[in-house]
């Protein structure tokens, strides 16, 4: 027992370590737009698993991510732009004195965007969580675009419709797998405690969870929070990753919670690793399907380029995932050392089986 | 713990030892819009006894058990735990405070480990509860492992010895009810009799003074029925418990109960020692129907 769990430690260094020479590698000779994919793939990393800490492990179906998101970019943008430039950019009304004056240094900034965030959930929680099922997802989803809605409305903090624009472009490769890093340790020592059992018992059966001496409002609102907090940190990658955000629809709207739920899906609902997962192949998919967007010939004939022609090769890819994987790549079970070992120890057997027979 | 006066001057007749009360149902009464599922509910529970309700269908007698936890709030009454009144607490606070239950239809956390499911209902005793403050306010406290905050959890800070202690007490209890080699099977797969147990090894991870099992032999065949109480014998003396015990059959009652309650639409008709029950018109009347309903028939 202990012996495995030292060699799971060891082994988890090592993968951190590895993790960090190949960031270092990528670093150096990937170009730009490489850098900037493998930075999504984490942003995208740790909203799938924030998201993935409500829906998949306390099973409460929230569709509020896109607002804690919102919350984070724009905590954290307004807190690292100049104070000259948030007043030369705010052209239809000036900035209220706080959001001009305050600035603060991006790890700063973007804690306090997951700050923001928490708190905007542990407000909107106390309605919201007291739902259930479909009434939930729907009033939490409706909670995320109140939030664009004020985004939009509120000139004198977020410039409206304008957005933010000239966000300092900090976000690389080193903060954002830190910050996924970071994430993932900390859902995990999370799931692995008492109080993570608690949280996978309200999602089994929260009748029963509450006859067992469990506060499932109190647990709910706590994951809620939590998760809370690391969109609003993923939020503020994304804004110093995007460099310029505005509450349109398409930014912060549905569509990115929708996104979220697909990469936690197609991981698996309720397998961090899984989100982990999704996310990485979610953001690879989007960026390499392009090649379906430009011209091509097909039996002598050429066709002219489909503008998201990506995303119907995308969906067909997910409808056929699902069908293959009905609980998502991982299902509820996380992809543990144990059980890459015994892959690794099976498929040797079989090599050696097959090595025999010849 | 309140004495056993009052009771004893109402019946005139004084027991041969003075017992302690452990629950007292103070007239309770549920109404659901124009139905009245419990009636004037007033009975009391004394320390260690195994008390069996028993009733036809519809009799009230759950809807009595989710007074009592905090799943429904009376219309009139109260219930006086251990010399609190425990009416207006939730079912969380009412377990903190020491009433442990089982459910009908089984609700075991289906997947989730053996094992965990006992871990779960340990851990209202981490880091305390709601109730604890009630406790205190009453001269109690709730012995809780250490005052465990979220953080120590998330961080492992001085976590692992406490993590280990629950582990040891779960096996113990999993033990004692001989579902220790099944500690590791995801809960859903077990046979169903051995759901059940798990399901009252949950129950008393939670420390509970009183136990409330609701149609234990549900679903289960004589000797099964027979092996259960037994079981239910064994954890009283064990854990030393009160239990009260809902069921449906008449027979299996008999066998282990030392007093029981018969209700019927809501009411109690009859309260007794098994053979008292047995011969007790009323009781074969709620049971059977009235004796000239057959002769007109």
């Amino acid at each position: 027992m202990t012996k495995k769990a030292k060699r799971d430690t060891t082994l988890t260094v090592l993968l951190i370590i590895g993790m960090i020479i190949f960031l270092q590698v990528a670093n150096t000779t990937f170009d730009s737009y490489e850098k900037q994919v493998l930075s999504l793939m984490a942003i995208y990393g740790i909203m799938a698993v924030s998201l993935n800490l409500v829906n998949g492990i306390t099973g409460i179906f929230s569709l509020g991510h896109a607002g804690f998101i919102l919350l984070g970019a724009y905590t954290s943008a307004l807190l690292t732009i100049p104070s000259e430039q948030k007043i030369a950019m705010f052209i239809i009304q000036p900035p209220s004195p706080l959001i001009a004056n305050l600035h603060a240094d991006f790890l700063t900034a973007t804690i306090m965007g997951g700050l923001v965030a928490a708190f905007g959930a542990f407000i909107i929680g106390f309605p919201v969580l007291r739902l259930s099922g479909d009434y939930l997802a729907i009033a939490s989803l409706g909670f995320s675009e109140v939030l664009r809605i004020f985004a939009l409305n509120l000139q004198s903090v977020t410039n409206g419709s304008l957005g933010l624009k000239g966000i300092p472009n900090y976000t690389n490769v080193w903060w954002s797998w830190g910050w996924l890093v970071v994430t993932v340790i900390f859902v995990v020592s999370l799931v692995k405690s008492s109080y993570g059992r608690a949280l996978l018992a309200i999602r089994d059966n929260s009748i029963a969870a509450e006859a067992m001496g469990i506060n499932v409002f109190k647990h709910t609102l706590l994951s809620f929070v939590i998760s809370a907090f690391f969109a609003g940190v993923s939020g503020a990658l994304y804004a110093h990753w995007l460099t310029t955000i505005d509450p349109r629809i398409t930014t912060f709207g549905p569509t990115l919670t929708y996104y979220v739920l697909i990469m936690v899906v197609l991981g698996g609902l309720g397998s961090i690793t899984g989100s982990v997962v999704g996310a990485v192949l979610f953001a690879f998919l989007m960026e390499w399907l392009r090649v379906f967007e430009q011209p091509f010939t097909l039996f002598g004939r050429s066709f002219p380029a489909i503008q998201g022609m990506r995303m119907l090769v995308l969906s067909v890819l997910f409808v056929v995932t699902m069908i293959v994987w009905k609980r998502g790549i991982f299902g509820r079970s996380e992809l543990t050392w144990d059980a890459i070992i015994n892959f690794f120890k099976k498929f040797g057997k079989k090599a050696d089986e097959r090595g025999v027979g010849k | 713990m309140i004495q056993d006066n009052e009771r004893n001057g109402k019946n005139g007749k004084p027991d041969k030892k003075e017992k302690n009360i452990v629950l007292k149902m103070d007239h309770i009464t549920m109404q659901f819009g124009g139905l009245t599922a419990v009636d004037d509910f007033d009975n009391v529970v004394y320390e260690g006894e195994i008390l069996g309700i028993i009733g036809p269908n519809g009799a009230g007698k759950t809807t009595a058990f989710n007074v009592i936890t905090g799943i429904y709030y009376p219309t009139k009454g109260r219930v006086i735990f251990d010399g609190i009144d425990i009416t207006p607490y939730r079912p969380h606070q009412v377990t903190h405070l020491g009433i442990a239950r089982t459910f009908q239809n089984i609700r075991l956390f289906a997947n989730l480990t053996v094992i965990d499911n006992v871990l779960v209902a340990q851990h209202h005793l981490l880091s305390g509860n709601d109730a604890d403050a009630l406790l205190k306010k009453n001269g109690k406290e709730k012995k809780v492992r250490g005052h465990l905050w979220f953080w120590r959890a998330v961080t492992k800070i001085g976590y692992n010895k406490t993590e280990r202690k629950m582990k040891e007490e779960a096996m113990r209890i999993l033990k004692k009810l001989e579902l220790d080699n099944l500690s590791h099977e995801k809960a859903s797969s077990l046979p169903y009799g051995q759901q059940r147990k798990l399901e009252i090894a949950r129950a008393l991870a939670t420390e509970p003074k009183l136990l409330l099992l609701d149609e234990p032999a549900a679903g289960m065949n004589p000797r099964e029925s027979e092996e259960l109480l037994q079981f239910i014998k064994y954890i009283r003396d064990e854990f030393k418990l009160t239990i009260i015990l809902i069921e449906h059959d008449m027979k299996v009652v008999m066998g282990v109960c030392e007093r029981i309650i018969v209700m019927d639409s809501g009411k109690i008709i009859a309260e007794g020692t098994p053979e008292e029950i047995s011969k007790n018109p009323k009781v074969i009347e709620a049971y059977l129907g009235k004796e000239w309903e057959y002769a007109g028939a």
